[in-house]
């Protein structure tokens, strides 16, 4: 078997037997069915919005808090804590590139994020379908999309992890770093963005500007793409205006998604084989 | 045949020179003890052999290849026990063995054997979270001997080992030399290994002092032969587990090897 693939299974097996899985999976799986069920009180059934609309709004709104959270905490000992517990030492000195070792770890991680994803989202669908609501095709399509965007989003955080983890001392300020980041990508960007929006008044800061500083953050590139990419998505999600005015295609928004988790996994990869145990 | 070549080589960290300017070559087959106290350098000396970390100066060449060029494919015929061995406490003894032979392409039905040369018995299908020091060690020593490895570097191996197992750890490892695998024992009591290996080579703060067969330092030392060959049938003998053994327990053979050491350090130093 090779090498990659042995790390990856390694991995898997270490999660399930840690609980990571049943944890983060019983996590979003429980906020998800919360949402389905409280989510449509506040709309009533007579506004026309579709439950399973509803629920793409909502639960990519939770997304963005919760999945880069999963994935840091997944990803930001995976390298400086196998070199602390001094399990690293004996691997590296195994027939493995240190490359090897860091994609077969991604693979692992992403596997158990994307199982993760996959259930707990999916119970909120089953549901939905245990109560008899109605469902179209747009949209399953919109929250199968939203699945698969909302794994892409940890792959991003679990490359930014790594590459945190590559770089740190010890894991504590792995951790701290982490924490770190996930509240600028995530609190504070968009804030700072919206506050310079209102001080600009739509003056300097034009369309294309607007669509670079949303590139730069990998969390609006996944709101975008979520919420804007479906007609009736976007209209409940009050994003329809931003859609107008921002011209990004899926395809760009995906490439942008995908370009965050091969930049910093890169990076990850360079500075771990230049380290020295 | 030479299996490493280490032409004079150092390694600094920062202000810190952990080795500096060494010389040596191990045959196929020789059985080699590495001497020094902490921080003389030996486990620098063997990441540098494994590529872990890079020379500031000098070559490595093991079974061929410069391992810190970011070769990797000697490392298959290579066994490794570090120092203080940590496995992922998560993983079941045979799940570990398994995981490394995967790794370095071997049979798994023959890694798993290992786990009971080393006697780890019933513990197998246990997680390694609950092993004792002993039994890590154990486990640690049947990944390095993986697939018969050409080279095999072991770094305080014995550490935790009852008297019965270290007994048969060296009978394990006398066989695999006989084979022709090179075996380096790290280690920083000259008494454990002075028995077993052909050779030694003392380290002291990151130099080389001395290196020879055992009966050529105690010449050179002028130390009194009586010391070294007072146990050799004691050794020989089995010791029912928990028999204190007369080599780590008596203060009187940690004394000797302790001046020996000091005396070497002079004598050996203004010899060459």
């Amino acid at each position: 078997m090779n090498a990659i693939l042995t790390i990856t299974a390694k991995e898997i097996r270490q999660a399930v037997r840690n609980r990571w899985v049943l944890a983060a999976t019983l996590l979003l799986a429980a906020l998800a069915l919360s949402l389905t069920f409280l989510g449509s009180a506040p709309s009533g059934s007579n506004v026309g919005a579709r439950p399973l609309d509803v629920i793409i709004v909502s639960l990519s709104s939770l997304t963005i808090f919760l999945v880069p959270l999963i994935a840091l905490l997944i990803a930001h000992d995976a390298i400086v804590g196998d070199m602390e517990r001094g399990t690293m030492l004996l691997l590296l000195s195994y027939p493995v590139a240190r490359w090897q070792v860091l994609v077969g770890k991604f693979c692992g991680h992403l596997a158990v994020l994307a199982f993760a994803t996959c259930f707990g989202y999916g119970a909120a669908v089953a549901a939905l379908l245990a109560t008899g609501s109605d469902m179209d095709r747009e949209g399953l399509e919109a929250f199968i999309a939203m699945i698969a965007s909302s794994v892409l989003l940890g792959a991003v955080f679990i490359a930014i992890g790594y590459w945190v983890s590559a770089q740190v001392r010890d894991r504590g300020t792995a951790a701290g770093v982490c924490i770190g980041l996930w509240l600028l990508l995530v609190l504070v960007y968009d804030m700072a963005l919206l506050g310079l929006l209102v001080l600009d008044k739509g003056q300097n800061m034009s369309g294309p500007v607007l669509n670079t500083l949303l590139l730069l953050n990998p969390t609006d590139i996944y709101r975008l793409l979520n919420l804007t990419g479906f007609a009736n998505v976007s209209a409940f999600s009050g994003m329809a205006g931003l859609a107008g005015s921002a011209t990004l295609s899926v395809r760009v928004l995906v490439a942008a998604l995908a370009l965050w988790t091969l930049i910093p996994l890169t990076a990850a990869s360079l500075s771990f084989s230049r380290r020295e145990l | 045949m030479t299996t490493v070549r280490i032409t004079d080589v150092s390694k600094r960290y920062g202000r810190i020179d952990a080795v500096s300017g060494a010389s040596f070559e191990l045959g196929q087959g020789e059985m080699v003890a590495l001497i020094g106290h902490n921080g003389a350098g030996k486990t620098t000396l063997m990441k540098l052999m494994l590529g872990l970390v890079h020379p500031t100066h000098g070559s490595i060449q093991v079974l061929g290849e410069d391992p810190a060029a970011g070769q990797f494919s000697a490392r298959r015929r290579l066994g490794y026990l570090p120092e203080n061995v940590s496995f992922d406490a998560t993983l079941t003894g045979r799940e570990t063995q398994r995981f490394y032979a995967r790794l370095k392409q071997e049979p798994i039905a023959k890694a798993e054997q290992l786990l009971d040369v080393v006697g780890l018995g019933a513990a197998v299908d246990r997680r390694v979270g609950t092993y004792s020091k002993g039994m890590r060690q154990r486990l640690g020593l049947a990944q390095a001997l993986i697939g018969r490895p050409q080279l095999l570097l072991l770094d305080e191996p014995t550490t935790g080992l009852d008297p019965e197992l270290r007994q048969t750890f060296y009978e394990a490892i006398q066989r695999l030399a006989a084979e022709g695998t090179t075996v380096l024992l790290c280690s920083h009591a000259l008494t454990e290994l002075e028995e077993r290996a052909g050779r030694v080579i003392i380290m002291n703060r990151g130099v080389k002092v001395a290196d020879g067969s055992l009966d050529e330092l105690r010449r050179l030392a002028q130390l009194p032969t009586g010391s070294g060959s007072k146990y050799p049938a004691l050794l020989k003998a089995r010791y029912p587990p928990g028999y204190p053994h007369p080599r780590h327990t008596g203060g009187s053979t940690a004394t000797s090897s302790r001046s020996m050491r000091h005396r070497s350090k002079r004598s050996i130093c203004c010899g060459a």
